[in-house]
Parts: structure tokens; sequence; C-alpha cells
């Protein structure tokens, strides 16, 4: 599996994994308050600048498997090494995008994407590269615009516009376009696969959409009650082509194993 | 003087009536804001439609000789009553007296209940510690406090400061602590998760956060300020617009009682509308608050 990654990553010249984070899990384990474990002794290495989707059904863990990679929670059990380092905290390094936009209503879009810098850059600079990275998105004339004027699907491109000012090399992805119409969120998926090909990064999106998964991931985890019941890889060329029968039987293997395991 | 203050301070009933009559107008412009939606294209004008026609009204009344002007004077003479005083420079004083009286109070009894505001609304420790005893402070009508206060102060201007301080606090007080609350907690993990320490995270998620409600509560606190000012004044003072109000009604220049009532009118819709454009400025980012 990891050479047919190697292989496709060199089909791709722009993309750079040397951009991304590895990330490796060891026997992780995280209960809250003593109660059962939401993950239950997990194993998982991720190669930098891999673009990996965990799919589950909801309470099956992922976001909170999410939380953990990024430092949000601490494991109860086991460890988190991201890159060599073990990980703590959301450095500059490692952004997440959430499910809902999350932009200060009182900031101009243009501050919003700043807040994703650090206040170690220098005012005129983070302004030059918060507009830059608006640009990217296809919002540089919303620049001046309070987020209240945006419709929905802009104000999600604002929030990815923020993950990515820093050029993070681990870019978290909480379920970010569940909110969002059909067609804005397929333009959605392939401006973040579009950046993420060109930075490199290492992506991890959590989803219930399994046809999004199988869209946009190199590599698919099915988490099941704490563990990682499936890991599958995506061995569809990009660009892909939305209804490509190869992502359609996928799609419905990975449904079947979720729904086959319905209490 | 404290003795013949609190003598004087124990009026009959007229008295008081007349001194809750500029309350009600008080209290009523302050609660009637949500209905700014209704906007009509004559703009700027159409809200003044009514007070003149209240005006011409009532003058047309008391030239025909309709009401008696030994107890409503026409707008014409209030008018030149008003220009009377204003050259003998009586007016000028009694109303700075009277504005530097409220603002002082404001900013006392305000900090304060802004500060507490944000202290409990951060603070878990602060909060145990003062809310219960503050909110059974609350309970207590501060006008009542007025003999005490007497006792206390005379009729100095330590009376008036503090009453007004005291009435403009619980506001204040509240509806910061609430605002604090009330910001969004998924705002504030962003920003924790985005890098920001707690400074940051205070000044640029937090009190923007918190801006509208606090901006309900100062308007609440102008209306409770210019109240208590017009009771404590009337009640015991020797000088400003309360006073030059009793003082009139002892001399039976009903002119001048019902300029000092216009002249509370006035201050209370320009300090509403001052807070209505610094709110139009700082709570531009608000859908609710543009085009207002």
């Amino acid at each position: 599996m990891s050479a047919a990654t190697a292989l496709r990553v060199e089909d791709r010249s722009a993309h750079r994994p040397d951009a991304g984070l590895a990330i490796a899990l060891r026997g992780l384990t995280k209960s809250f308050d003593g109660g059962a474990p939401v993950i239950r002794g997990l194993d998982l290495t991720i190669p930098a600048g891999q673009f990996v989707a965990v799919v589950g059904r909801s309470g099956c863990g992922k976001s909170t498997l999410l939380r953990l990679i990024l430092g949000l929670e601490e494991p109860t059990a086991g460890r988190v090494t991201v890159d060599g380092g073990v990980g703590n905290g959301a450095g500059q390094s490692k952004k997440i995008m959430f499910q809902e936009p999350r932009l200060l209503p009182w900031a101009r879009v243009a501050d919003n994407v700043a807040v994703g810098l650090g206040r170690e850059t220098p005012r005129a600079e983070r302004r030059k590269r918060a507009l830059g990275v608006l640009d990217e998105v296809g919002l540089a004339e919303k620049a001046g615009n309070w987020p209240a004027t945006l419709s929905g699907g802009q104000r999600q491109r604002v929030a990815l516009a923020r993950a990515l000012v820093s050029r993070p090399a681990l870019l978290a992805l909480d379920e970010p376009l569940g909110a969002l119409d059909a067609l804005t969120r397929i333009e959605m998926q392939e401006m973040i696969e579009r950046i993420w090909e060109a930075q490199g990064f290492t992506a991890i999106l959590v989803t219930h959409d399994v046809g999004e998964a199988v869209a946009m991931a190199d590599r698919i985890l099915v988490v099941e009650q704490g563990t990682i019941a499936l890991d599958v890889p995506v061995d569809v060329p990009r660009p892909r082509r939305r209804g490509d029968p190869a992502l359609a039987e996928l799609e419905g293997r990975i449904l079947e194993r979720l729904l086959g395991h319905r209490a | 003087m404290a003795d013949s203050a609190a003598i004087r301070s124990l009026p009959g009933r007229a008295n008081r009536a007349e001194a809750a009559a500029p309350l009600a107008r008080r209290a009523q412009p302050s609660k009637s804001q949500p209905g700014r939606s209704l906007r009509l294209p004559t703009g700027k004008l159409l809200p003044w439609l009514l007070p003149t026609l209240v005006i011409v009204g009532w003058q047309a009344a008391a030239s025909l000789g309709l009401v008696s002007t030994r107890f409503m004077p026409a707008p014409l003479d209030v008018a030149a009553a008003g220009w009377r005083l204003a050259q003998t420079g009586e007016l000028w004083e009694n109303l700075w007296v009277s504005f530097a009286r409220a603002a002082s109070g404001f900013l006392i009894g305000g900090g304060i209940g802004l500060f507490f505001g944000l202290a409990n609304g951060l603070s878990n420790l602060s909060e145990k510690l003062t809310d219960t005893t503050l909110q059974m402070v609350r309970n207590v009508p501060h006008l009542s406090l007025i003999p005490l206060v007497i006792l206390w102060f005379g009729i100095d201007e330590g009376a008036k400061l503090f009453l007004v301080a005291l009435g403009v606090f619980f506001p204040i007080y509240a509806n910061t602590l609430h605002g604090i609350r009330s910001v969004d907690p998924q705002l504030i993990e962003m920003g924790r998760v985005y890098g920001m320490n707690r400074r940051e995270l205070f000044w640029r998620v937090v009190l923007p956060g918190a801006l509208p409600s606090i901006f309900v509560g100062i308007r609440y606190a102008l209306g409770i300020m210019w109240l208590t000012l017009i009771v404590a004044e009337t009640i015991s003072a020797n000088s400003g617009l309360g006073y030059m109000a009793m003082q009139a009604r002892e001399f039976m220049l009903v002119d001048v009682v019902v300029l000092a009532i216009l002249i509370y009118a006035a201050l209370g819709k320009l300090a509403d509308s001052l807070t209505r454009a610094l709110e139009r400025t700082c709570l531009a980012w608000n859908p609710a608050y543009r085009n207002t």
C-alpha cells in the first residue's frame, strides 16, 4: 500500500510530501472521567503528506482521535508522535478546520484570516499573507467585508484560508463541509484537494460522508468502537472524476462495512 | 443644614407626583427601542412630527384660553423662561451641576459594575465570592436609601453621587456578566486552538462578544441615572435642575417647572442618541445595529 502511495506521489510533480508531518500513534487510549474508553489501544502510522480520511458512525471516537493527534486532548495511555517529536498543543504547524466556520463576527474577513498567524508575525506581513491566501480561495475581493455579509460556503472558505495562512504541515478537517449544500461541497472538496496537492501538508479529514472520503483521500480509515476496523488505500489516480466506477465500488464496500455492524 | 434639608425632604403628596412625572417620561424612550425596523422613506423628519404637533396644539390651546396658564404655561412662555434663565446664567449653572453629578455618578457606578461584571464573568472564584451578595443588595430599591443617605451625606454632592452610582451599578454589572457568559464557547475554543493567549482571548474574543450586552446595560443605566438624579435633586439639593424646579414651585413659577421637565426629557434623549451612535460605531459588524 505504501508503495502505491509513493508511486502516486511521484506522479504528481507539484506535490511535496516533505512539507507534511508524519504521525505515529502507539497504543493510544482515551477515556473521559473514568468512563469506558472512547479510543482503545489504537496503533496508526500516517506518512508525511498523506491525505487520510477517517469515517465512522457518530460517537465512534473519530473526532476524539483527531483531537488527540492535534494535542487538544491528553491521551489516557499510549502516545502520539508527530514527526519524531512528541506533540502537544496545536502550534503553528498544525491547524484545524471545524464543522462551523467559527469566524470572529467583529473582525473583517482579512483580520479573521490573520488570526491564523501568530502575533510574532509583523502586522504588515500578516495582512499581506492573509490577502494572498484569500486570493487562493477566491475571496480576494471580500477582504474588507464583515463575516455576516458572506454566504455559508464563503465563510467556510475564509475558515480554510485562516487554517492555511500559516502554511501548516498538518491540516485537520473535522467534518468541515457537512453544513454546506451539495454543489458548494463539491467545489470545496476540489479546492481543498488542489491546495493540498500544491502545498503537500498532511491532511486528516474526519467525515460522515463516505463519498467525500473516497473522492478526496489517499487512504480511508474506518473507526469502530475506538479502534481501526478497516484501513484501505484509494488507488484511483488524480484528478478523480465524480462517479468513477472504482470510487463507487470502494464507497459501496465501506458503506457495507459500516452498515453491517449496525447494532 | 442637613436638618433643614431633611425637613424639606418630607414633601406632601403633590411634590411626589411632580417628582414622578419626569420619571415616567424617561422610562418610555429607553424601552421602545425594538421597533426600529419600522422605517418610512421620509426618514429623519418623521420622528419629530408628533412632538411638533403636540407643541403646536398645546400653544393653540393656551392661546385660545382652553387651559389655564396658571397650571400649564404655553410653550412660548416656557421658551421665554428658558431665555430669561439663560441670560442670568442660572440655567447653565444648574445644568452644568446636574450634568457633572450625572456623569461622575455614572462613571463611578458604571466603572465598578463593569469591573465586577468582568471579574465575575471571567473568574468562578470571584463570582462565588461576590455574586450572591450583589444580588441581595440589588433587591433593595436604591431610592429607598434616600433618608439614610441624607443622614450620612447631608445634601452634599456625596449623596447624589452615591445614589446615582448605586443605581447605575446593577444594570451594567448584570449585563456585563451576562454578556461574558454568553460568548460563543466555540469561538473561545477556536481562539485557544489558534494559539491566542489569555490576554488576546479577552481582547479579541470575549470582550467584543460581550459588547452588545454591555451596551444594553449602558442604556438601562442611563435611564436610571437621570431618574435617580432628578429624585435626589428634587428632594434634597441646593443646586441643579431638580433644585431649580423645586425653587420655582415655591414661587409658583410654573413655566420654570415645565422648562426643567423638558430639559430632562431633552437630556435623556441626548444620552440615548449618543449611546446609539456609539453602538453603531462599535457594533458595526452586527447586522442588527447596521442602518439604524
